[in-house]
């Protein structure tokens, strides 16, 4: 169809209207204007509440937090001038989270690579899937009765402590660590079966069309393809591993010193109980046996800020991944 | 709508020695006036300008593959039914036909693509220098028998390593990178990206432009020093300036290699073609020189699909 293009420029019937009619809240239905003012609300109070926990937090801790509460050991004292402060607390933290991360990481990754690259038979991949789902759903706390029950058995003993006559104790980083590798499993996991389904066909096909063979696509294109996501997920599986409690209290003793288990430096430091911020804030909080909420404040403060900060390095990660990453193509493709 | 013509003109069948037609590529070739409910008549359409052939010529080289009686099933559904064909290298062979005609299919099984479908299966042989590629250890022949995509798909990491990655082969020992450097710039060179990324050849490879990603996906193919380099619709997803650029590569390619090209522009066929093969529903309905069945098709659907009176 020809369109004639006329001389004159087309001239509007009417000025062009500043606003739209319809845009007033006013005009709305009542319905609309409800739902509209709950997602605000919902929206802001959630923004107002964390601020609140941060806030509250940072009130309250700073007040206590000195460098030589963070950098001091615990001591057992009833006086709390002389019980020291959380040092062992934030190396239990680290170590614990190291350890977690360390086991869950290449078991995830393989898994997913398992899932989304063979996954045959499919019914296996579908247990597989539904393992790791009932994995992320368990509790806590059933977990950490679990591990205790397992690690408890003579085949474990190397792991921990061995009381005279032979009873196994159970309690050690190890067997604590291990415990927490199922909490931050499900999400490497997660994130990187994301990643992995996230690559185009085309590019597996890219590699094997070039004469190469499954592993070495898998080894060279697409684990560097998901190294942002096994990223991402290991962050968030690090921060769920430093929040944990129950495990700490069950599995590693959730003592307030790091008590290492036999005289060789670093086996011992693992097969040694201890306590992590979480537990140290509850022994200290007024639920606890401690009763110094100071420092718990002080050691909470300090948690909260371990666990935004890995927050943030999620978000950094996953903005990186997106520039560098195939994520660009992805988008474009 | 499109009356159904006598089979025995469709199936013409296929000779490569088929004489150039008297009809000069000028002459455009008539095209059928499609109208609901009326007898099909023949007609002088409108000319339709294919552009200017950019393939010179060129004697054509050995047959490199030979694809006899080639079917290829996804169930029970025949996608590509009983096609023969040789693939002779100095040459570009362009597959053409409407969507899902069977041309990419036949474009993956040449390297043995289509076997990564679980549903696929094929018949018939396809040779390559006289030798069953099922006889072929699978990563060798898609070592001599190159593919690149429609989506240009350089991976994550820098164009050096990108060809490097094609170069290394799987050995317990890679060659260094010593070895591998010459392989890989000579690669760029040919496929005209080096000038252009001499100086960042460890960039990400996925900064590139659309059209240089291409680029490197083909210097990629070519690494390797395949006899034939198989390509899915290279330019559909590039700019018209990008498409020229890859077209003069192809031109240049096609002297040491066998090129087979898949696409759905028909003036691009015909500028990079020596030789098309027309498909229409899994069947090769004509195949020859370009000339001849851009100028003179035999059979009629070609004919209509030519003429622009399908897609």
């Amino acid at each position: 169809m020809a369109v004639t293009p006329s001389a004159e420029p087309l001239r509007p019937l009417r000025p062009p209207r500043k606003r739209r009619v319809n845009e007033s809240l006013r005009t709305w239905r009542w319905t609309d204007r409800i739902a509209f003012v709950l997602c605000w609300a919902s929206g802001l109070s959630l923004c107002l509440i964390a601020a609140a926990i941060v806030v509250y937090m940072a009130v309250k801790g700073l007040q206590f937090l000195s460098f030589d509460v963070i950098f001091s050991r615990p001591l057992p004292s009833a006086d709390q001038q002389g019980s020291g402060g959380f040092w062992d607390a934030i190396v239990g933290t680290v170590l614990l989270t190291i350890i977690g991360i360390a086991i869950a990481t290449p078991i995830a990754v393989a898994t997913a690579i398992w899932v989304v690259e063979y996954g045959r038979p499919s019914w296996l991949a579908r247990a597989v899937e539904s393992g790791i789902e009932i994995v992320a759903g368990t509790p806590d706390i059933v977990i950490a009765i679990f591990g205790l029950a397992l690690f408890q058995q003579g085949i474990f003993a190397p792991l921990s402590f061995t009381a005279q006559g032979g009873a196994v104790f159970g309690r050690s980083f190890l067997t604590a660590g291990a415990m927490m590798s199922l909490i931050a499993l499900p999400m490497v996991f997660g994130a990187t079966r994301e990643g992995l389904q996230s690559v185009p066909a085309h590019v597996r096909e890219a590699s094997y069309g070039l004469g190469k063979t499954k592993i070495a696509t898998i080894r060279r294109v697409l684990l560097p393809s998901v190294k942002p996501n096994i990223s991402t997920g290991a962050a968030l599986g690090m921060g769920r591993i430093a929040g944990d409690t129950a495990i700490v209290v069950v599995l590693l003793g959730a003592t307030l010193r790091i008590d290492p288990e036999g005289s060789v430096p670093g086996v011992g430091l693992l097969r040694g109980t201890g306590g992590t911020l979480t537990s140290y804030v509850y022994n200290n909080s007024p639920a606890g046996e401690g009763n110094a909420p100071q420092k718990a404040y002080a050691a909470a403060f300090v948690l909260l800020l371990v666990v935004i900060a890995l927050n943030f390095a999620v978000d950094a990660i996953a903005k990186r991944g997106a520039k560098t990453g195939l994520e660009s193509t992805r988008l474009g493709a | 709508m499109i009356e159904e013509t006598e089979q025995t003109e469709e199936t013409t069948p296929v000779t490569d020695d088929a004489p150039l037609a008297p009809m000069g590529p000028g002459l455009p070739p008539p095209v059928r006036r499609i109208v609901v409910d009326a007898p099909p008549t023949v007609a002088h359409a409108t000319a339709v300008n294919h552009g200017v052939r950019s393939a010179k010529e060129q004697a054509a080289g050995p047959v490199r593959m030979t694809l006899e009686a080639l079917s290829v099933f996804y169930g029970t559904k025949q996608a590509v039914k009983e096609v023969s064909l040789p693939i002779r290298q100095g040459e570009v062979l362009a597959l053409i036909g409407p969507s899902g005609c069977g041309k990419t299919t036949l474009l993956r099984t040449l390297n043995r693509l289509t076997e990564l479908t679980a549903t696929a299966r094929r018949e018939g042989t396809i040779a390559l220098d006289e030798q069953d590629i099922d006889q072929l250890e699978v990563t060798e022949l898609r070592r001599r028998v190159a593919m690149v995509f429609q989506q240009p798909n350089p991976f994550p990491m820098s164009i050096f390593d990108n060809v490097a990655y094609a170069l290394r082969e799987q050995a317990m020992k890679r060659p260094g990178k010593s070895v591998v450097e010459p392989l890989v710039v000579d690669a760029l060179q040919r496929a005209g990206l080096y000038d252009e990324v001499r100086d960042d050849l460890d960039r990400p490879a996925l900064r590139l432009s659309g059209g240089q990603q291409q680029r490197l996906c083909i210097a990629r193919a070519i690494a390797t020093r395949p006899e034939v380099l198989l390509m899915d619709e290279p330019c559909s997803a590039l700019d018209p300036r990008s498409t020229a650029v890859i077209e003069a590569l192809i031109g240049d390619l096609r002297r040491d290699l066998a090129i087979v090209i898949v696409t759905h522009n028909l003036q691009q066929a015909y500028r990079v073609g020596d030789h098309v093969a027309f498909m229409y529903l899994g069947d090769l309905v004509e195949y020859g020189p370009t000339e001849q069945v851009f100028g003179e098709p035999r059979a009629q659907r070609t004919r209509d699909y030519i003429g622009g009176a399908f897609g």
